[in-house]
């Protein structure tokens, strides 16, 4: 099922939470909603669900409008940050909850749904829990009954809020393979909220990057962090230092010198250059090169970061080094962009 | 979801004092409660078996005790129902006079107890506002058994809303919303997961209506008429004994009344020790 949202508009107490938001999900897609918080993720995904209601535009499910229909109507699996489970049902009880409630017509049969929650509770890897009640499951377990829950109803989207916001670094890992497998297994158009930009990368076949109630930027992992679109989403995603520069034809100046014809196209002015840690080299060339003092020099993971202070603003950027390399500078150093970005500053 | 596990005996617990706390509480318990009611019971015993039975089986005292509890537990099944669909009102809606409503709820606990019964008698007596009403409808309240049951659920409904509320205010919004997105109406919502939660805090509050209801005396003798064999309740009868000097016989209804009462909360207590386990709340 694709899924469009058109010009969605959702104020709380006139408070705007979402700012005219249009996206278009593919049918099987796997989209991540990725932004700091506060910035209407939440608020997006309970619309889509119907469990709010905008104050202006549309969502449409196919062809058909689904801002009219009702959240039982609209028959979508919705997986709440702290699972939301019944706490007063056993897990078998808790995953065919959707299948007893359904009207008699619709209804399947007692041995249709309990062979369904049973085939759930296989496909959750967790067979011997049937007759548990939540409160003596652990975190990781509760979050996958949760997901089995929402999938009893066969929903024709599945929405997921932070679905391991509560879980530690090791089950985070784990889970994120096992919904991304069960993704590829089953099928479903599958929306989920993360403020975790790995999460949201290494998961997802796009990325929606969300801020104060407006996309930023949708696109898939490597178009996010390779041509970030903005300058908020270039500082937002990955670790990123900002220079500011200025610019005259084309050529960029930092305090005055040139760095060389990095910004063509680009208007005359004052700019926000953006540099990742992996986009400077040493160099020992002083044309065209930043320089700066070492102000700390910290290990992480394969590299060597350097924190240098540039210029007359000592503005702070970092660069990576490998950590094979057995250097530890210090004093003023130099360093070639190889790659960077540019924004006109505003 | 946090399930605390209540220390046992014995065993080393990270939470100070349960020694302390436990004798307090069984000393505590021993003074206020245990003593004079064992007193009761020693004095019920010295009757001997023959006399005890003579005086416990008086039709009399059976009529009375028979409408006490009856009456008692009608009232705290009502207040059970309207009492959890006023808890309802005052937290799920926001309406004009709601803090009024909610200081009202009170009253019942702060009145006077005869002050009740004179307002409520005046109220439903033939000649009341609502009496006046119900009389040419053929319903006479006021001086019947159903008056009883009246006064009892007056005094009763603070205990039900006080209980329920807060455990309505606490009770995860996401929860019902999930039954929602599973398809669930509004009234399988209602009936399959709010009711449930609730369960465990609305018995405790009919469990303390059905007390209170129990021991009442002051605004429903009022109301009662107070009619051997027919609205009379039976602490006023162990009054009428204690006034006729006539000490066994007073000794004999309180007996039963004790009895009876602390079978009916035993029960209502196992109920709710199964239903907590049941239900998954904490043990
Ligand atoms: N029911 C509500 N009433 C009033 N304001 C709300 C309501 N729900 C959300 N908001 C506001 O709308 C904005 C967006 O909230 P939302 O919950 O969508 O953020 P989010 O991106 O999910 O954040 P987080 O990552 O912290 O969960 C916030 O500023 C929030 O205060
Ligand atoms: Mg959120």
């Amino acid at each position: 099922m694709d899924i469009s949202v058109r010009r969605l508009c959702k104020e709380f107490d006139r408070y705007p939470a979402l700012n005219g938001v249009s996206l278009e999900v593919g049918s099987g897609e796997l989209i991540a909603l990725l932004g700091p918080s506060g910035s209407g993720k939440t608020t997006l995904l309970r619309l889509i669900a119907g469990l709010e209601f905008p104050t202006s535009g549309s969502i449409y499910f196919g062809k058909e409008d689904a801002s009219q229909k009702s959240v039982q109507e609209r028959n979508v699996g919705f997986v709440f940050q702290h699972y939301a489970l019944f706490r007063h049902m056993t897990v078998i009880d808790n995953i065919s909850f959707g299948l007893r409630v359904r009207g008699r017509r619709n209804r399947p049969s007692d041995a249709a749904i309990r062979k369904r929650a049973s085939d759930l509770l296989d496909l959750i890897q967790l067979p011997n829990v049937a007759n548990r009640f939540p409160h003596q499951l652990s975190g990781g377990q509760r979050q996958r009954v949760a997901l089995a829950r929402a999938l009893a109803i066969e929903p024709r989207v599945l929405l997921l809020d932070e679905p391991f916001g509560a879980l530690d670094a090791k089950v985070r890992k784990e889970l994120r393979r096992w919904l991304r497998e069960l993704h590829e297994r089953t099928g479903h158009t599958t929306i989920f909220v993360t403020h975790d930009q790995e999460e949201a990368m290494e998961m997802s076949d796009r990325v929606v990057v969300m801020s104060q109630g407006r996309i930023e930027q949708v696109g898939t992992p490597d178009e996010i962090y390779d041509r970030p679109a903005s300058p908020f989403v270039f500082s937002f995603i990955g670790d990123s230092g900002e220079l500011a520069v200025t610019i005259d034809r084309g050529e960029v100046f930092l305090d005055g010198r040139s760095l060389g014809p990095l910004a063509e196209g680009l208007p005359d002015g004052r700019a926000r250059m953006f540099l990742r840690p992996h986009d400077l080299e040493i160099t020992d060339d002083p044309a065209g090169a930043i320089s700066g003092e070492v102000a700390t020099v910290r290990r992480h993971a394969a590299t060597r970061r350097i924190e240098i202070a540039v210029g007359e603003k000592r503005q702070r950027i970092e660069v990576a080094v490998p950590a094979t390399r057995g250097f530890v500078p210090e004093g003023t150093q130099t360093f070639r962009p190889v790659r960077c970005r540019l924004f006109p500053a505003n | 979801m946090v399930s605390a596990v209540l220390p046992k005996l014995k065993e080393p617990s990270v939470i100070p004092g349960f020694g302390t706390t436990l004798g307090f509480t069984l000393f505590y318990l021993s003074a206020i409660v245990l003593i004079p009611l064992g007193a009761l019971v020693l004095r019920a015993a010295g009757l001997g078996l023959s006399e005890f039975l003579t005086l416990a089986g008086d039709p009399r005292t059976l009529a009375a005790l028979k409408l006490s509890f009856l009456a008692s537990l009608a009232a705290a099944s009502i207040n059970a129902v309207f009492g959890l669909l006023v808890a309802w009102v005052l937290v799920r809606y926001d309406f004009f006079g709601r803090r009024l409503i909610d200081a009202i709820i009170d009253l019942p606990f702060a009145l006077p107890t005869a002050v009740a019964g004179i307002a409520l008698t005046s109220l439903y007596a033939p000649n009341g506002w609502i009496g006046g009403v119900l009389e040419p409808l053929g319903l006479k309240v006021a001086y019947t058994p159903i008056g009883v049951v009246v006064a009892l659920t007056f005094v009763g409904l603070p205990f039900v809303v006080r209980t329920v509320e807060p455990v309505l205010r606490d009770l995860d919004r996401e929860v019902e919303e999930a039954s929602a997105t599973l398809g669930a109406g509004r009234l399988a919502t209602v009936t399959r997961v709010v009711l449930p939660a609730l369960l465990p805090a609305l018995l405790t509050g009919y469990a303390l209506a059905l007390a209170r209801a129990i021991g009442e005396y002051g605004s429903v003798i009022f109301i009662a008429g107070n009619i051997p064999y027919v609205s009379e309740i039976a602490p006023l009868l162990i009054v009428i004994r204690l006034e006729e000097y006539n000490y066994a016989a007073a000794t004999a209804v309180a007996a039963e009344m004790l009895a009876i009462a602390f079978l009916m909360l035993l029960a209502i207590n196992l109920i709710q020790a199964y239903s907590r386990r049941r239900f998954g709340h904490a043990a």
